[in-house]
């Protein structure tokens, strides 16, 4: 299988693909990593008139220590990440959530931003940068503009970032001393998740000071465990099965061949009990 | 069309090439690779597994163009001065292949493995191989070559 014929475009510099993006409007699809896209045109699901290659511009990729937060381009690899000290240190969660995505090949290529904008709910990149708070940097022919994670992911492959506009930069306040577990729930190796949580927490004197959980396909966007978070506080390691019970509420999972609606509410209370306990470790 | 030059195990090819092209197909048809193999074009089973700038990639999940610029290693190309490489005198060795059709990618990517890792845990080769499909051997002879592999190229390393 091979795509559609396409124009190919390879800009050096952010303004060089908005500008490439502005002249080719809807007729024209961004490449970040491929592994979501590249998969897409072969199979013909998609045949854009010109491709917009992003892998030559130096400027999107790398990660920083921004003081508060660090600050990931959109263009840096999963492996990139997981090889990274500053995010290992800061926001563990992301690293443990993105070893797990597909294979090291995959992790070599796919990036986190590409992630991000593809928006797959079964899509692991998602429910940590929920629960981390993060805030996504956006760039369009009218500058720059910021969206919290929150408003980020819209609905099923559905995002802020709008036709025209590039996903820059990923910030992640420092959750520096938090520790963090990704529980991801498949049948099969090199599965998507079926459910998988997120959890990331701060202890003090051997209970939770604060806690923050994200669920994966629970529904068509990532989702916050708010219930759960705010009944965490305060508890210690014995005592998580009460407080993780509502990990389903406020959540409209799927029903498809992996599992029906119920069962994933179900494996969202149980993955979650255990990616707390586990977060709670370190 | 598109120029692209691209060094393939060694050896600069400077070619003109639909941007729609797969560096897998790239490779086999345009440059003779054929020792890169199609096993799956879902990007699933990793039989068409390179080395790009020294990581493993899925060649048939990367565009030609893509590539420009850039070096990729083949399973052609591990061998030096005729001398199979310690991967590849591992898997003959342990009896790591029936059919072969998956040995071009497994062995490309227990190289990988083990630049990144080089000494790993048998449960470490396991899910360092996990974007990797055999349907012939159950795996189990794979993960003894690449355990050999990892323990000759370490006393390689100690005598040198
Ligand atoms: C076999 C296989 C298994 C997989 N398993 C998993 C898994 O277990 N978990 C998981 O989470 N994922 C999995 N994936 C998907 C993988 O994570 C993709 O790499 C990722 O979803 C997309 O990132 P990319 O950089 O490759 O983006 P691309 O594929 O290049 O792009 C994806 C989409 O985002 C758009 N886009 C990309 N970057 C930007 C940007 N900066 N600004 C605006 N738009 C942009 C593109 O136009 C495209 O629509 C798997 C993929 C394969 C092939
Ligand atoms: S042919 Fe590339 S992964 Fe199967
Ligand atoms: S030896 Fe036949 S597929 Fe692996």
């Amino acid at each position: 299988m091979i795509p559609a014929s396409f124009d190919y475009l390879a800009p050096t510099s952010v303004d060089e693909a908005l500008a490439a993006l502005a002249e080719h409007g809807d007729d024209a699809k961004v490449l970040a990593g491929g592994q979501s896209l590249l998969p897409i045109l072969r199979m013909r699901l998609n045949a854009p008139e010109t491709v917009v290659d992003l892998g030559r511009i130096e400027a999107l990729r790398g990660i920083r220590d921004g003081g508060d937060h660090i600050a990931i381009g959109s263009m840096t690899a999963y492996s990139d990440i997981v090889a990274s000290d500053l995010v290992r240190e800061h926001a563990a969660l992301l690293v443990k959530a993105v070893e797990t995505v597909a294979d090291p090949q995959i992790r070599h290529r796919g990036t986190v931003g590409g992630a991000i904008v593809h928006a797959d709910p079964a899509g692991d990149v998602g429910a940590p940068i929920l629960a981390l708070d993060a805030t996504m940097v956006i760039a369009g022919s009218g500058g720059e503009r910021t969206v919290p994670a929150t408003e980020f992911f819209r609905d099923l492959f559905e995002t802020a970032v709008e036709d025209g506009e590039l996903l820059t930069e990923i910030r992640i306040p420092k959750h520096t001393g938090w520790g963090a577990a990704y529980e991801k729930f498949v049948r099969v190796a090199h599965q998507w998740s079926i459910v998988a949580v997120a959890a990331t927490v701060r202890v003090e004197g051997g209970s939770i000071a604060e806690a923050k959980v994200g669920l994966t396909n629970m529904g068509n966007t990532p989702l916050r465990a708010s219930a759960v978070e705010q009944a965490l506080v305060g508890s210690s390691a014995d005592a998580l099965a009460d407080a993780c019970g509502a990990a389903a509420e406020g959540t409209n999972p799927p029903s498809d061949l992996n599992g029906d609606a119920d069962y994933r509410r179900h494996l969202a209370t149980v993955l979650t009990r255990r990616a707390v306990q586990k977060a709670m470790e370190g | 069309m598109t120029r692209i030059n691209v060094t393939v195990d060694g050896v600069s090819n400077a070619d003109d090439v639909e941007p729609r092209m797969l560096l897998v197909h790239y490779l086999r048809e345009v440059v003779g690779k054929v020792g890169t193999v199609v096993g799956c074009d879902t990007s699933n089973c990793g039989a068409c597994t390179v080395h790009l700038d020294g990581r493993s990639v899925k060649s048939c999940n990367v565009l030609a163009v893509q590539a420009d610029g850039h070096e990729v290693t083949t399973i052609e190309g591990l061998a030096t001065n005729g001398e199979l490489h310690p991967m590849q005198t591992a898997f003959h060795e342990n009896h790591a292949l029936q059919c072969g059709y998956c040995t071009p990618g497994m062995i490309m990517q227990a190289v990988d493995l083990l630049r990144e890792n080089p000494d790993p845990t048998e449960e470490e080769i396991r899910v360092g191989l996990e974007g990797n499909l055999c349907r012939c051997t159950g795996y189990h002879n794979i993960v003894k070559a690449v355990a050999a592999a990892a323990g000759s190229m370490s006393s390689e390393r100690s005598n040198a």
